[in-house]
């Protein structure tokens, strides 16, 4: 998917998260969005999804603006930071419910089985612990066929079982050519999966590139050195 | 027929002084009229069944007796008064009369009775009539058992069903009333009782007393009327062990009290009246052992009214249980038992230990600006009304129960 | 929406909280017919508590339910659906599945009593519809709040000063206001001032419905006379309506522009 984001700016009152971000990704991957807490990056990924209305610019998704469209969503999957679901509807009934939303599902029985989810279907979603409901919610994010999927803060919650097939998914959504976002603190997973790295600071693009394009531009071997690096540059 | 006639007239006075005369429609004698005619003093009329179309049958001679057999009907064709009594010691019983004439200008009856002494009327039955009983300048005079009614809708054109006038020492006793203007209207009538009397769905009153004195009504039961009682200006008059009953309507009331003195109301029965009793300008009036039910005032008190006891009476339920305009003025209430009371009794003696103070502040305010009823039955009165319970600043501090009854007061044996 | 609807209301339908209401009137209703054995004296104390208890409830829940499904609600923000669709979906799941908790939590007793054969079954019935406008007018506004403070505490402070404002503020004000007219003729402004609150405006047209009205006197005789004609009838049905619309009006309008 073609991702083309114009001059994003965006304040939460008078605070100026976003300041005229300007982004392109244009091939098949997966991207991951990085940056210390409050750098945007939460926001901008709420800005592509539309639960966040950009105060000023553009997001063009295939050459389409998006901004106060809904249809596109069905193009997008989100798997969000934290999973909190009607406490008195069934598991079932939310996959239902989403499928209603979005058609028929042809990974659905696969990826169950995957996350060993068959036993929680009949199961209320506030009986369900943390972990169990980011299966669900993983199993909602994967279960269609989507040209881009968003993933914010994936891991959290997961046992390391999960965490193994959820990469797994992951790589394979890349071999089938989707476009793919991934926010995360958990550098060792950057490292091991991610194509490009997109690094935000103070609501604009730092650095923009591959994994061993950062280590060369800052001098660490180590990720996680590399990015403290550029905060300890700049925050110096 | 005409000799047989000459023949009883030559006859009569041969026998002893009381004789029978027999009207009926197939009889020699066929008109009531032509049986007065012929009655001398101390003569029994019998009138047997059928229908009489006559009116204006005047009865001047003392101590004659008219019975009717059967149930006769006697229609006044809407003309005027039917009978016309002006002799004393007279008994009528046992007609229907139908049909009494309607007038603006004059007052028809059924049965106009005047200067008369010593006259009882009992089982009759009227109907569409304009008056029912019309009494004027009389003694002694008893109506009973009868039934009266009419088809009124308002009031300028209906006509009372009892209406005695300058009158004393009569008695009203176990009499249905219903569809007149007033069910029994009194005007300067002294010494007389009201008794057992069922007096319901009449436009005006129940009973309504005006300038009389010393008379006494007890036991009778006012239903649906415009307004159950009204006693207006008098004095000495006794009331006791009567219902009145859902006299309900915008500005109804089961008993009206103006501008009367010394009167005694007690073991009586007030059910969902729009105003139990509603008092203005009465002076000296003992209320006790009544009981006050579902009414939506229980007692309005409008101002000028002095020396009034509540004592002993039963205050059930009623959406305010007094409305109390002006001063206190000496009234007083005391020993009653009132359903909202939520004070406590320590001592066990019956008397709750905090007063009661009847006079919600609602009710005030409602007094001072009747257009604030609109907020009745809403939360914030309700809160008003216990912060004022518990804090009183705008209720009258002195009308208080000091002494309020833990339990409703039982209700006494008839005397 | 229709779908929004469907699952809040399941939602909502299995919650505990639907059932303890549920409960409440129902155990509420066969208390006072069992106390009053008597239907029309029933009704009027019924009354009462559904003009506190409704928009009470109402506000609370919207309030809730709105803070508990938030992350719910962006979970569905972020699939293929107008967000309007979200938000109607969402208050109209909760207002219903209320109003249903009052309507059999109330109709059941009753119908068991034997109402269809009592002349009140038009007093309830208004009772139930008003107590259904209320439960619709309240979750709206509270829904209003809510989506203006992302501070719980905040909202839920708010609804419930809102709802402290129409039960009993309002009346206050709504009586000084009489007082201190009272020289001139304010029927027409106690009739303004009663139908200008939800609340009031119930509470008004039930009672003239009563035996009770009688008490009203001649301000009753002006209600009666406005409220008893068609014109009155539909005006003040309209009012309850334009309650339920305008609050309406704004979630949809404010969740456009709120960012989650």
């Amino acid at each position: 998917m073609n991702i083309k984001i114009k001059q994003l700016y965006k304040n939460f009152g008078k605070v100026e998260v976003l300041q005229g971000l300007d982004l392109e990704v244009s091939e098949n991957g997966i991207f991951a969005v990085l940056g210390p807490n409050g750098s945007g990056k939460t926001t901008l990924i709420k800005c592509i999804l539309g639960m966040v209305i950009p105060t000023k610019g553009d997001i063009l998704l295939n050459g389409e603006s998006v901004l106060n469209e809904w249809a596109y969503r069905s193009k997008i999957a989100y798997l969000p930071q934290i999973a909190q679901f009607p406490h008195n509807l069934k598991v079932q009934e939310l996959i239902k419910m989403i499928k209603e939303i979005r058609g028929e599902s042809q990974r659905e029985q696969e990826i169950i089985e995957l996350f060993k989810i068959q036993p929680f279907l009949d199961k209320k979603l506030g009986t369900l612990s943390g972990g169990t409901k980011q299966k669900i919610n993983i199993l909602l994010a994967f279960m269609f066929e989507s040209e881009l999927i968003i993933l914010d803060e994936p891991t959290t919650g997961l046992d390391p079982v999960a965490l193994i097939h959820l990469k797994e998914l992951i790589q394979e959504e890349k071999r089938k050519g989707k476009t793919i976002l991934v926010t995360t603190h958990i550098m060792k997973l950057v490292e091991e999966i991610a194509d490009k790295i997109v690094f935000l600071l103070d609501g604009k693009i730092y650095f923009e590139g591959t994994v061993p394009q950062l280590q060369e531009q800052t001098g660490e071997k180590d990720l996680e050195h590399a990015i403290a690096n550029i905060l300890k540059d700049t925050y110096a | 027929m005409k000799y047989v006639l000459i023949l009883l007239y030559i006859l009569l006075p041969l026998f002893a002084s009381a004789k029978t005369i027999e009207v009926c429609p197939t009889c020699p004698v066929s008109q009531i009229k032509v049986g007065i005619d012929l009655a001398e003093e101390g003569d029994l009329i019998i009138i047997k069944a059928g229908t009489y179309k006559e009116h204006d049958i005047k009865i001047t001679k003392n101590n004659i007796r008219i019975k009717g057999e059967g149930r006769p009907v006697i229609d006044g064709e809407m003309v005027g008064t039917v009978f016309h009594f002006s002799g004393s010691n007279f008994t009528l019983s046992g007609l229907k009369i139908i049909h009494v004439g309607h007038s603006y200008t004059q007052d028809f009856a059924a049965v106009l009775v005047i200067n008369a002494k010593h006259f009882e009327i009992d089982d009759m039955i009227l109907e569409k009539v304009y008056f029912g009983f019309l009494v004027e300048k009389s003694k002694h005079g008893v109506i009973k058992n009868c039934i009266v009614s009419s088809k009124n809708k308002d009031e300028a054109g209906a006509g009372n069903g009892v209406h005695i006038w300058k009158s004393s020492d009569m008695l009203v006793t176990n009499n249905d009333l219903h569809g007149m203007r007033d069910g029994i209207y009194l005007e300067f009538v002294k010494r007389s009782k009201m008794t057992h009397n069922h007096s319901h769905g009449n436009i005006r009153y129940g009973l309504h007393f005006m300038f009389s004195n010393n008379d006494e009504y007890s036991n009778n039961t006012f239903e649906n009327n415009g307004a159950g009682v009204a006693v207006m200006f008098s004095k000495y008059i006794k009331m006791s062990e009567n219902t009145f009953l859902l006299n309900w309507g915008d500005s109804s009331y089961g008993l009206l009290l103006k501008e009367i003195y010394d009167a005694e109301i007690h073991d009586n029965e007030f059910i969902q009246n729009t105003i139990g009793i509603n008092i203005e300008g009465s002076t000296r009036i003992n209320y006790s052992n009544n009981n006050f039910r579902n009414n939506g005032w229980a007692v309005k008190v409008k101002g000028a009214c002095y020396k009034n006891k509540f004592y002993k009476n039963n205050f059930l339920q009623n959406s305010f249980d007094i409305s109390y305009k002006g001063q206190i003025n000496s009234n007083e209430f005391k020993s009653n038992y009132w359903s909202e009371y939520t004070g406590y009794d320590l001592d066990k003696n019956n008397v709750g230990d905090i007063p009661y103070r009847p006079v919600k502040l609602f009710s005030y305010i409602v007094n001072e600006t009747p257009e604030t009823i609109v907020l009745l039955r809403s939360l914030f009165v309700d809160i008003i009304n216990f912060s004022e319970k518990v804090t009183p600043v705008f209720t009258p501090d002195n009308l208080v129960d000091a002494s309020p009854a833990m339990k409703p007061i039982p209700k006494r044996k008839p005397q | 929406m229709l779908k929004i609807l469907k699952y809040s209301f399941y939602d909502l339908m299995r919650s505990r909280w639907s059932y303890i209401y549920f409960l409440f009137y129902l155990a509420l209703g066969f208390v006072l017919l069992f106390l009053f054995n008597d239907v029309s004296q029933a009704v009027i104390t019924i009354m009462n508590i559904i003009l506190v208890l409704t928009p009470l409830i109402g506000t609370i829940f919207g309030v809730m339910y709105y803070y508990d499904s938030r992350e719910f609600t962006e979970l569905l923000l972020s699939q293929p659906i107008k967000r309007r669709n979200i938000f109607l979906g969402q208050y109209i799941g909760v207002a219903t599945s209320l109003a249903l908790s009052l309507f059999l939590g109330l109709g059941i007793p009753f119908v068991t009593y034997g109402l269809f054969q009592s002349s009140e079954i038009w007093n309830f019935s208004l009772l139930l519809v008003t107590g259904v406008f209320l439960t619709f007018i309240f979750v709206a506004l509270s829904y209003n709040l809510a989506l203006s403070y992302d501070n719980k505490i905040k909202g839920f402070g708010f609804a419930i000063l809102l709802w402290l404002f129409f039960a009993v503020i309002y009346d206050g004000l709504f009586l000084i206001l009489l007082l201190s007219f009272s020289d001139y003729p304010i029927d027409k402004l106690a009739l303004i001032g009663s139908s200008l609150n939800p609340i009031d405006l119930s509470r008004v047209l039930i009672l003239l419905k009563l035996d009770i009205s009688a008490l009203f006197g001649y301000t009753g005789a002006v209600f009666k006379q406005f409220f008893g004609s068609s014109t009155g009838m539909i005006s003040s049905f309209a009012l309850l309506l334009a309650w339920v619309i305008l609050p309406t009006w704004r979630i949809l309008r404010k969740s456009k522009r709120k960012d989650f």
